[in-house]
């Protein structure tokens, strides 16, 4: 466990999210339409695919490839085809830069 | 709910009042028996199949598990989620007869199931090609896993694969073949590729891919058999081939439901909340017709996610739901690094607008009044992924975007609460 910045809270726009990746892993961050942060893995659990490139609706993230959506605030899979929940991460906003657990 | 039908009711189990009775185990059907938990339903669920294997996922079969060599198929609903959840799943058993009168399905081990309702999600069986030869060893179709396993093993450096039509399945095909190494011949009868659903613009890059990764595309071809070299074209041109794909499209297996005397519409005839016409039978996925409240007339899909939204319906409904049918159709396809995606349907559509996205491009197509139909998107990855996502939220509103807004606005979304 160990915080990492990152990005700049301004690089995501709010109901919106954007790949980090750090260390070999690839993480997603979310900016939530009420102005909070969040983290998950990066891939969707049904195939390899980035959610970073899906879209963002309220809590839910979208799979670009299949349309599987996930809740990113607690990583729950809502539904076919995705059955397996997205691990999630902690985020804290210092300064205006995000920082995940990782 | 646990509902159950009026007792005994031709159930030779005797003991247990009838439940949900699903033919096939494909991605609608086995959807629906999941549905059916979901709901809160827990009677007696039966879920019986022709195929022997744990209900998989087709669209991997023309994409990874040739290309990649997928090693295990993908599981709908995991290993054990049938088991998991107490349904009762029949593989390698054919339902062969349908007695609607005494609500009981015979099935080809013999066993008489009583149903309280019966949903017939038997999906769709490739098209046959009527030309001398088709049945030659060298001939195969693709629609499951066994299929997949024979035609992967046809092909490699060396090997020449000849694919009889320009559609998804043999266009998928065609580019997994060439990741293994394959020589690879398209014989389309038409002008162009995918003449059916996708703007000529996007089959037009499709084409230029596939050309530039080598595999030899012919239009306008008339076969006049198929022979142990290959495929014998009109004018005197053999196409040599040790492997002959066809893939001219499937058609919606419906033999159970017309010998059983329910209605016929170019798939087994559902109103708009999948109900055949007997109230006690529902049909979707592949085999289904539905009228779409969207579209006021009879669709049959042949989509992933249609099989899914509509075996959720189904099983939903079958409860009592009364739910009318809603999503707009949407599709997708990958060929080498590219995705093409569509969403609603573009016949009836005046204008179209171009919007680039990155590498690729969405066109969207407007009908009458500038209503927004249906949109088209074709790039690498998932490029146009969110665009026709946002498309497709569009379309389902019957909303009516400006053009401009449309081509050029940095955030599609932003024309969600326009
Ligand atoms: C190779 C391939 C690639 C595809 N790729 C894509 C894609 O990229 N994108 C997309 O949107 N769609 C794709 N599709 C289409 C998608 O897979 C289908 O739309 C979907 O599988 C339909 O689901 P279904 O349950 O209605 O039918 P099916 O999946 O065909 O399942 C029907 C099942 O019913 C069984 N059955 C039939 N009759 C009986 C009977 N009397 N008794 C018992 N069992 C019976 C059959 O054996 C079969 O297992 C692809 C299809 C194929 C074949
Ligand atoms: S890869 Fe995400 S839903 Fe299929």
């Amino acid at each position: 466990m160990a915080w990492i910045r990152a990005c700049s809270a301004d690089d995501i726009d709010e109901e919106d999210v954007a790949r980090f990746d750090h260390d070999g892993r690839t993480f997603a961050i979310y900016h939530s339409p009420d102005g909070e942060f969040f983290a998950t893995d990066g891939l969707c659990t049904h195939e390899q695919i980035h959610l970073a490139d899906g879209l963002v609706l309220d809590n839910i993230i979208e799979c670009p490839k299949h349309n599987g959506r996930f809740d990113y605030r607690t990583g729950e899979a809502k539904g076919a085809p995705v059955c397996v929940d997205l691990n999630t991460y902690k985020v804290k906003v210092e300064d205006g830069e995000v920082f995940v657990d990782v | 709910m646990s509902e159950a039908g009026p007792a005994g009711t031709g159930s030779e189990a005797g003991s247990e009042a009838p439940g949900f009775v699903i033919v096939g185990a494909g991605e609608c059907g086995t959807r629906a028996a999941l549905a059916l938990r979901e709901a809160g339903y827990d009677g007696p669920v039966t879920l019986v199949g022709t195929e022997i294997h744990t209900p998989y996922e087709r669209p991997p079969l023309s994409k990874d598990a040739i290309a990649a060599d997928m090693p295990e198929p993908k599981t709908i609903g995991g290993a054990d989620g049938l088991a998991e959840r107490g349904i009762v799943f029949r593989p390698g058993v054919t339902v062969v007869s349908l007695d609607r009168a005494a609500q009981v399905v015979v099935l080809s081990d013999g066993t008489r199931l009583a149903y309280h309702r019966l949903l017939l999600a038997t999906g769709a069986r490739p098209r046959a090609l009527p030309v001398p030869g088709i049945d030659g060893p060298n001939v195969a179709t693709l629609r499951g896993l066994e299929d997949a396993a024979r035609i992967r093993a046809a092909l490699g450096p060396g090997r020449r694969l000849a694919v009889i039509g320009g559609g998804f399945i043999g266009l998928e095909l065609a580019a997994s073949a060439r990741r293994l190494g394959t020589e690879v011949t398209v014989i389309e009868a038409l002008p162009r590729l995918l003449s059916r659903g996708v703007p000529e613009e996007v089959a037009g890059i499709l084409a230029a891919r596939h050309e530039a990764e080598g595999v030899r595309l012919i239009f306008g071809a008339r076969i006049v058999e198929v022979t142990g070299d290959g495929v014998a074209l009109e004018g005197g041109i053999t196409v040599p081939a040790d492997l002959v794909l066809v893939g001219i499209g499937a058609v919606p297996e419906t033999a159970l439901a017309e010998a059983a005397g329910l209605a016929i519409d170019n798939g087994i005839a559902v109103d708009d909340r999948l109900a055949t016409s007997d109230p006690a039978i529902f049909a979707a996925g592949d085999c289904a017709a539905f009228l779409h409240p969207g579209y006021g007339r009879r669709i049959r899909l042949e989509s992933w996610r249609s099989a899914q939204e509509q075996g959720t319906l189904a099983a939903r409904n079958m409860l009592g739901a009364e739910q009318p049918v809603s999503a707009v159709p949407w599709f997708w396809s990958d060929q080498y690094d590219l995705t093409l995606q569509i969403a609603g349907l573009a016949e009836g559509s005046i204008t179209t607008v171009r919007r680039p996205v990155g590498e690729g491009f969405v066109l969207f197509h407007l009908g009458p009044e500038g209503r927004l139909l249906a949109a088209s998107g074709v790039g690498p990855g998932n490029a146009v992924a969110k665009d026709i996502r946002l498309a497709e939220m569009l379309i389902a509103r019957g909303a009516h975007p400006d053009p401009e807004a449309l081509a050029t606005v940095p955030n599609l979304k932003k024309l969600l609460s326009a």
